[in-house]
């Protein structure tokens, strides 16, 4: 009986270890899964801008948001990141990846040596974008200036640092899917959908997160606590929160930060816009009608 | 009838000093408060919602002007907190910087001023002046929605 159990016992904890290996096993796109393409840089200059990559990638204080050394400090409930840097520098940057690892950066959230990143880079998001945008923006990250320096390395306590785990939460609330246009939806308001929950993220502050530091999808834009800390508060970007401002108060807002009140946009949101005004009119309408869109949520009370 | 005009202003002036000293935050909050109604009345000229008056856009940046230069001395060590204050302690974590984006704000609104005489120069202007607003909204104000 007894030699039973132990048997019984280890092969659960065999079966036990192959599911956590399997389940947490760094995914990559394969460079087989990549047709020939000639990656259009101005339309990745577009998807950097409306990806604000700048915002956090340029070193911190330098006027020349190109230069994108990293280093920017993130602060989280769970420590502190420091953005890495994605100039095209062979040594330092992303100037020996291949178009397979941007993609599997992007899609996967796996770096070229197959271990994950921490979602404090928003591939959850990212994997939403086309293919075609991915490259594009590749090709674009390629004419920027090389940096040279390695950022510090993050500020995390012990058992964050063994990466593999966060293959548990990406099995969780990483879907792997791309965005899908609603054909009962204007082609205006499927442009904005697109941008936003894309390249744009915006979903990444403009929502509150769980426990494990995951957007609360049901309350997705309901706007929350600032997840930098402090007792600031994001704000809630469907039309429970902005629902009296009109289709041109929201493309303002993107444009120059100006708000219906009088206000200027503040914290992180001025690094947004400074990214979003570089966008065409055009798509700016299109994130302002689809905001427009969005059921009215409410989200977490603020204190 | 001057001379009640006079003392009223005197009254008022005074009024405003005696708030600014013994409550910093309601005063900053007075200024920012304005420079937001006055914002508002420019994004409404510049979009046609209210007709172009070069008396009204004056108005806008020397307000503009006004808390740019009024604003420094209203942040003294004692008014970190209390008060339904919005201001980040890296306000006073880098006082030099602080300060001097508030004189930089002031300066380019006294220089729009100067430089605004229609509606097209208006609208150079004050996109230039409102550059200024995100610098110190970025860094040194509390997210609020």
């Amino acid at each position: 009986m007894l030699r039973k159990l132990v048997i019984f016992a280890v092969i659960l904890a065999i079966v036990g270890a192959a599911a956590f290996w399997f389940i947490t096993m760094p995914a990559t796109v394969p460079a087989s899964a990549l047709a020939p393409y000639a990656p259009n840089p101005d339309n990745g200059a577009r998807m950097f801008h409306a990806g604000g990559c700048a915002s956090c990638h340029a070193t911190p204080n330098q006027e020349d948001k190109t230069r994108l050394g990293g280093g920017l400090a993130l602060k989280s409930p769970f420590g502190t990141f420091f953005t890495p840097n994605i100039s095209p520098d062979r040594k330092d940057g992303i100037g020996n990846w291949s178009e397979a690892d941007f993609l599997t950066a992007m899609w996967k959230g796996t770096s070229p040596d197959g271990s994950h990143y921490y979602p404090a880079f928003p591939y959850t998001s990212y994997q939403r974008m086309k293919m075609e945008d991915v490259r594009d923006l590749f090709a674009y990250l390629k004419t920027l200036p090389p940096v040279e320096g390695k950022p510090r390395d993050h500020e995390l306590p012990f058992y964050l640092k063994i990466r593999r785990l966060l293959g548990g939460w990406k099995f969780l609330y990483l879907d792997g899917r791309r965005f899908e246009p609603d054909p009962a939806k204007s082609a205006e308001v499927n442009r904005g959908a697109y941008l936003v929950n894309g390249p744009g993220h915006c979903a990444e502050c403009h929502s509150p997160r769980n426990r494990l530091g995951a957007v609360i999808a049901s309350e997705r834009f309901a706007g929350g606590p600032d997840p930098e800390g402090g007792d600031g508060w994001v704000p809630n970007i469907t039309p429970a929160g902005i629902g009296d401002y009109s289709q041109r108060d929201i493309e303002r807002i993107l444009e120059t930060g100006d708000m219906p009140n009088g206000d200027s946009v503040g914290g992180a949101m001025t690094a947004v816009v400074s990214e979003i005004s570089k966008l065409s009119a055009e798509d700016r309408a299109a994130i302002a009608a689809y905001l427009k869109s969005l059921p009215p949520i409410q989200g977490p009370k603020r204190p | 009838m001057i001379r009640t005009a006079l003392a009223v202003a005197v009254l008022a002036f005074g009024a405003t000093a005696l708030v600014a000293q013994s409550d910093p935050i309601a005063a900053r909050k007075a200024l920012m408060k304005a420079n937001g109604d006055q914002n508002r009345v420019a994004t409404e000229m510049l979009e046609g919602k209210r007709p172009f008056n070069l008396d009204e856009a004056k108005k806008v940046l020397a307000t503009f002007a006004e808390a740019g230069e009024k604003a420094p001395a209203l942040f003294p060590d004692d008014s970190k907190t209390g008060g339904d204050t919005a201001a980040l302690p890296a306000v006073w974590e880098n006082k030099s910087d602080f300060q001097a984006k508030l004189a930089k704000f002031a300066h380019d609104s006294k220089a729009a001023l100067d430089a605004t005489k229609d509606l097209d120069s208006f609208k150079v202007q004050i996109t230039e002046v409102r550059k200024n607003c995100g610098g110190c909204h970025q860094t040194y104000r509390k997210r609020t929605s």
